[in-house]
Order: C-alpha cells, then structure tokens, then sequence
C-alpha cells in the first residue's frame, strides 16, 4: 500500500467510523460488553505503541537505546503533572542530549 | 449557529482555548510525521480529513517503526471506534441534520465530547460542542502545517530525539486513562504482549495482537464498576455522566434541582 492509499484510507475509515454514531440506532451498540471493551480498547492500542516505538528495534527486535531514557521522562513529567507539550519536547530532548554525547 | 448571549459566551470562550491547547500539540504531529516519512501534503491530509489525534499519531508510529499500511489503517481505525461512541451521545443532544450533521460527525472528538457533555443545557452543549470542534480543527491544522514545516527543516529526526518524542506523545495520551488497578494491568499486559509477539509478528501486527488484552478486560466480569455499560465516556473528560443527562423523556430540560436530584438516584431518566 503506497503512503497517499495509506493516508486517504486512513482519513476516509475514521470519517466513516464518526459517521456510525450519528446514523446508526443507538440500540446496536449498547450492549454493557462492547461498552466496557471500548473502554479498555485505546488503553491496549496506546500502551502497545508505547511499548514498540520505545522498544522496538529492526526486524521485531527489542532494543535498549536513548528513547527508553526519553520514556522515562516522560512518565515522570506526567507524575509532575506536566501539560502534554512539555512532556513530548521533554522525551525528545532527553533522548537528543544523550545521542549528542554518543549514549544510545 | 446563533448569536452568543451572556450564558454562551464563556463556553464558546473555553471551546476556543481548548483548542489553542489542543492545536499546539498539531505541531509534534507535524514534525513527527515527516519524521516518519510522509511528506507534507500527507501530514496535512491526515490532519484535515482523519482528525483525531490518537490515531494520527497511531499511523505515523506504525510507519515510523517499519509496519505496512494495513497495519497502519487497521490500528488507526481501531483507535478512532471511540468517536463512533461519542457520536451516539452527542448526536442526540445536537440535533443536526443534513451536511451540518456530517460536519458535526467529522468534528466529534475527545475534545469536542467532553466540552459539549460538560454542559448543563441544550443551547450550552450545542455551542460547546461547535465552538470546541471547529476551534480545534482549525488550530490542529494550522500547527500541523507549522510542524511538518519545522520537521522537513531539521534534518535527521533521530538527532532531535523525535522517535522518543513519539514515545512521550503516546504515554501522554494513555496516561490519563489509567484510572484505576484495571487500566493499568490492561496497558501492561498491552504492552508486554506488543513487545513478546514482536519478533514473530509482522511490524505493525504486535499492536493490534495486544489489543486482545482490551477484550479480556472488557469481557471479565468487575465488581468496581456496575454492570450497565456505562463506561464508555473515558473518566479523564471531565462531564456528567450521560445516563445523568440534564433533559426530561421528552426533551425539555430539567431544572438543575430536579437534574441533581435524579443523579442522586443513579441516573434513573
């Protein structure tokens, strides 16, 4: 799939999923299990993300490099309650400055 | 949309400012997208016709770490099922119709949801819910434009440490859900799944094997939370619960006493 049939796919998929809940009856997805699994559905999504962009290496590989120290950043400027701007710039600086002196 | 009186203003004020919040973070999008490789007509189109965060930055993570496009759409896609949740909530308090209900849908969002639901009347949920969408549509866009822009410009992302700024983009945007011990083992055993099945899986599929840990705790029974499927709204947007919606069977709203008084019953409308 080349990146624009990615992209179009992507935009035209998420357009149509926002649409569903406007016209289809609100009977059909109110059901207490699909509510609860929707729920728990982007924490899994995210938290895998997390995992593979932080961890993930070539070929399925999971690495240790400067992007875990980024994590770890992160994680505590969200203890400090950092607004979400700061975390990311945070993440990326840290794992900048350690490149720059060679680390990961 | 109608004038804003005295009781509007301040709503449509704060849907104004979430989304000057909201689209500042446009720019980490930006940049981290033509970081993975998309130009920049792509980061944009992405932006103005998949709006919605998460799932944005899901389709760049999973190009950005070597997945196919299907992976890429399919995580994106299932990120973005909660909108069509949202959609069911709002849609009743909105009353759109005709392509202003295809515009609404387009802008029905965490942001928009959650000002919208916030509100305590009809005329206050409709001027959250616009002013909010269409705030954030516009600042998210522009700053996007801004980022990729500022991306393209410096050069060897990993240098500026933008593969662990998608890292910290992520654990932001999971951070405020997990509420409690549940959510949290959820997102472990996500995470752990991710990283176990990744040498044996195509990229991009470790995310979507993981999203099996999201069944299993929907699907097990919890004594924490009532059984009536309620919890679908995600607790860190701030509103009243919908079961607690501020409007009678017959659409006419409640006066706040009566309103408090039948969230004190459990929502009984």
């Amino acid at each position: 799939m080349s990146l624009w049939t990615t992209v179009i796919l992507a935009g035209a998929l998420s357009l149509a999923t926002k649409l569903l809940g406007y016209l289809i009856p609100h009977e059909w997805l109110d059901g207490p299990l699909v509510s609860r699994v929707m729920k728990y559905l982007p924490i899994a999504l995210l938290a895998a993300l997390v995992a593979v962009q932080t961890f993930g290496g070539s070929n399925g590989s999971v690495v240790l490099d400067a992007r875990a120290a980024g994590l770890l950043v992160a994680t505590i400027a969200l203890c400090l309650r950092a607004p979400f701007l700061l975390v990311i710039v945070l993440a990326g600086a840290s794992a900048a400055i350690l490149r720059a002196f060679g680390i990961g | 949309m109608t004038t804003l009186t005295e009781q509007t203003k301040p709503v449509a004020r704060q849907g104004l400012w979430v989304g000057i919040a909201t689209g500042l973070y446009g720019t980490s999008f930006g940049a981290l997208a033509v970081a993975a490789g998309l130009n920049i007509p792509q980061a944009m189109v992405l932006s103005l016709l998949l709006f919605s965060g998460g799932s944005q930055f899901a389709v760049v993570g999973v190009i950005a770490s070597g997945g196919t496009g299907l992976a890429a759409v399919t995580t994106s896609t299932l990120l973005g099922l909660r909108n069509a949740f949202y959609g069911l909530q709002v849609s009743r308090l909105l009353d759109a119709t005709g392509p202003r209900k295809v515009l609404a849908a387009h802008l029905t969002i965490d942001e928009s949801t959650a000002v919208a639901i916030a509100q305590p009347d009809r005329e206050r949920t409709k001027v959250g819910f616009w002013w909010t969408g269409l705030s954030v549509f516009l600042f998210w866009n522009l700053m996007t434009f801004v980022g990729a822009v500022l991306g393209n410009a410096l050069g060897d992302p990993k240098k500026w440490g933008l593969d662990a700024a998608a890292s910290g983009a992520f654990i932001a945007l999971l951070w405020p859900r997990l509420t409690n011990t549940r959510t949290r083992i959820t997102a472990v055993a996500a995470a752990s799944i991710a990283l176990l099945v990744s040498p044996h899986a195509p990229a991009g599929t470790p995310i979507l094997i993981a999203a099996l840990a999201a069944v299993v705790a929907g699907a097990l029974p919890d004594a924490s939370e009532g059984d009536d499927g309620e919890a679908i709204i995600d607790e860190d947007l701030p509103h009243p619960q919908l079961d607690h919606s501020p409007f009678a069977d017959d659409g006419s709203l409640l006066t706040r006493r009566e309103w408090r008084e039948r969230r004190h019953q459990g929502g009984a409308s």
